[in-house]
């Protein structure tokens, strides 16, 4: 579905449509801009005259919308923070594209030390209420510096919110409520499922932060987890059920705050939990929930929480060497199964 | 680098007496800050910005209250030339409750919307990339107003200074970029850190006006503020002004100033701006002694209120921690 088409097809109630994580983004940020005058969006080659975005996801808004509201920065990204964190402070909600996750690199400060802690540091008087939109993701053999998965730096700041999605729906869902939030919200786009198709109602709503999914129910093991893992999360507890496993599958959506309520509710369920996200597992966003877990359930544990990320090493650019960085369905049923079977 | 503007601009009797104004109240406010931070009431790095007051009192008697300023940790005398209340001010650098950050800022972070005060960053060279921003808000909303970045000479050296001018010309941005060049990046002399001789020539690299201008002289000061602000306000783009100036208490509170002889430091104390703005005040017939003298003391008076305000406030809750950190408090 490209941009024209989801911003011709009228919202009907109840009308499912087939569209890809991406042609949800375009929708979603068509949606916002028609609905608050206030919000822009900006980055490398995000106008028309630039081809609507590197990925086409921004294809269309510059035509509709002008060019002084959805703007083609320079490949500047500490600029383009820079100015959304302003102009962000100055009463509109800018939606930044930071291209590739790795570039956000390039940013820290303006994310980290300014657009997270104005709020605080103002004694409230600032508010910054802007969105990153960033892509991520190994399986495309980019290498070490355009597919890793940085949310856990994010999340480990205080004052940004960092969401992660995995289906269209979400895609458009937590996009809209991200651009309504009040703060910076760091938006990440995996590349393996932004371009698979799913449904998404014609009248997608916003979805809220901080709220997470039930994306498979099962009662033996907890596999939470988000973004692109999801799918592999998916793919493991169709493996184990065929060996008499329920697997529950739990989708943060949110990484930052995440829904502990959900996480400890499924745990509780199934006494056993694995944390399973695409970043490098040292330190990684895993160790802080699995801990949350055995602080709050360690005498209703089953068995020890364990947490599956990708080895200590940046994301290889050979296919075998990058297939065996990724956390793949097989090593997740293994793990499943060795902790339903530990006593 | 051109030196002059077109249509220079100069101040009237009453410009001077504001602009002169502006530099006692920046003046008195370092001396009495300095002198409690001595006697132990204050515990918090200062940076100095005596010597300093032409450049922001200039600029400040131009702008407007609409007119928004990004400035940084050396950027106390740009909020007071501002017009920032100072009892705010003196309850922040305190951290008291009372402060304009409830103290969760402190001297470094002061910010106040309300006087055009919108960020004060403790990082060199931040305040650049966010005037844009800000500026670029001014193209939306249809409005006039203009946004100045103060920086120091060793931020003109750092990235975002370069992607911040590269910017604010390619989108024609009504924004000014300030360079205090007082001759020093923390410690290092100017010609050890930059490029060249006169940071106004990299404007050239980025397609806007830059000028070198004695920043420690009121009327080079406003007929450059002047041709800037009115060119930030046509829609006609950026400014570089690299205003040449001195700090009189080096780096830090503290600093010993190793780093630079003797001579030349009383060479520049020996130019004092307020010393001789002053003086040509008196002998052009602005003001009589009398009158400095009373605006002085009015001053003092002001800033005396403003420190017995602070010190009776209190400090904030410990709740405060988890305040402000989002719009909603959200347990972690």
């Amino acid at each position: 579905m490209s941009a024209d088409t989801a911003e011709a097809t009228p919202a009907q109630a109840g009308e499912m449509l087939k569209m890809t994580g991406q042609a949800a983004i375009t929708a979603a940020l068509f949606q916002a801009m028609e609905e608050d005058s206030k919000v822009l969006v900006f980055g490398e080659d995000v106008a028309d005259r630039e081809g609507g975005g590197v990925m086409g996801t921004t294809r269309g808004l510059s035509t509709k919308f002008g060019d002084l509201r959805v703007r083609s920065t320079p490949i500047a990204e500490q600029s383009i923070m820079g100015a959304a964190v302003g102009a962000a402070m100055a009463g509109y909600k800018p939606v930044a594209e930071i291209m590739l996750m790795n570039f956000i690199t390039v940013a820290m400060d303006m994310i980290v030390n300014h657009a997270a802690k104005l709020r605080f540091m103002s004694g409230g008087q600032s508010t910054v209420p802007l969105v990153i939109r960033t892509l991520t993701g190994a399986g495309w053999q980019t290498a070490g510096q355009h597919s890793d998965h940085y949310e856990g730096w994010f999340a480990h700041t205080a004052g940004i919110k960092v969401v992660a999605p995995a289906t269209p729906a979400d895609y458009k869902g937590l996009l809209l409520s991200a651009i309504r939030d009040p703060d910076p919200v760091l938006f990440i786009e995996n590349s393996r499922t932004l371009f698979v198709p799913g449904d998404v109602a014609a009248d997608q709503g916003p979805i809220p932060l901080g709220k997470a999914r039930v994306a498979r129910e099962g009662t033996h093991i907890s596999l939470i987890t988000y973004s692109g893992m999801v799918a592999n999360c998916l793919a493991a507890a169709d493996e184990l059920a065929q060996q008499g496993i329920s697997a529950e599958v739990i989708d943060l959506r949110t990484v930052s705050p995440w829904d502990k309520d959900a996480v400890l509710a499924s745990a509780d369920k199934t006494g056993r939990a694995i944390v399973v996200h695409e970043a490098v597992r040292h330190f990684g966003p895993g160790g802080e929930i699995a801990s949350t877990i055995q602080e709050e359930l360690f005498r209703k544990l089953k068995a020890p929480v364990r947490r599956l990320g990708a080895p200590y090493s940046a994301v290889p650019f050979a296919k075998v060497l990058e297939d065996a960085f990724l956390v793949q369905p097989a090593d997740i049923a293994a793990a499943a199964k060795a902790l339903c079977e530990y006593d | 680098m051109s030196q002059t503007p077109e249509n220079r601009a100069s101040p009237d009797a009453a410009t001077q007496l504001d602009i002169y104004r502006r530099m006692v109240r920046i003046e008195r406010n370092d001396e009495f800050t300095r002198t409690q931070i001595r006697r132990g009431r204050i515990t918090a790095p200062y940076y100095s910005a005596r010597g300093q007051e032409v450049i922001p009192s200039t600029l400040s008697n131009l702008m407007t209250d609409d007119d928004v300023i990004c400035t940084i940790y050396r950027g106390i005398h740009d909020m007071v030339a501002k017009g920032m209340p100072l009892r705010p001010l003196w309850a922040e650098i305190c951290g008291r409750v009372d402060g304009t950050c409830k103290g969760k800022g402190g001297p470094m972070h002061l910010t106040h919307p309300e006087t055009g005060v919108m960020v004060t960053t403790g990082i060199v060279g931040s305040s650049m990339p966010i005037a844009n921003g800000f500026a670029w808000a001014s193209l939306l909303d249809g409005s006039k107003r203009v946004t100045i970045a103060y920086f120091g000479d060793g931020a003109s050296n750092i990235g975002a200074f370069h992607e911040s001018l590269n910017l604010a010309s390619v989108w024609k941005l009504p924004v000014i970029f300030v360079c205090s060049n007082n001759g020093f990046a923390e410690h290092t002399r100017y010609e050890n850190g930059t490029s060249v001789d006169f940071i106004s020539k990299r404007a050239i690299g980025y397609g806007m006006p830059g000028y070198t201008v004695d920043g420690n002289d009121p009327f080079e000061m406003y007929a450059h503020a002047h041709a800037a602000i009115e060119r930030a306000r046509a829609g006609e783009g950026p400014t570089l002004l690299e205003c040449k100036t001195f700090r009189f208490m080096g780096h830090v509170f503290g600093d010993n100033d190793a780093y630079m002889t003797k001579e030349e430091k009383a060479e520049a104390l020996a130019k004092d701006p307020l010393v001789l703005f002053r003086q040509l005040l008196i002998d052009t017939g602005v003001a009589t002694e009398a009158q400095l003298e009373e605006m002085k003391a009015g001053i003092e008076a002001e800033v005396q209120d403003a420190i017995d305000f602070a010190f009776e406030s209190g400090y904030a809750s410990v709740d405060e921690l988890r305040r402000d950190v989002f719009a909603e408090e959200i347990p972690a």
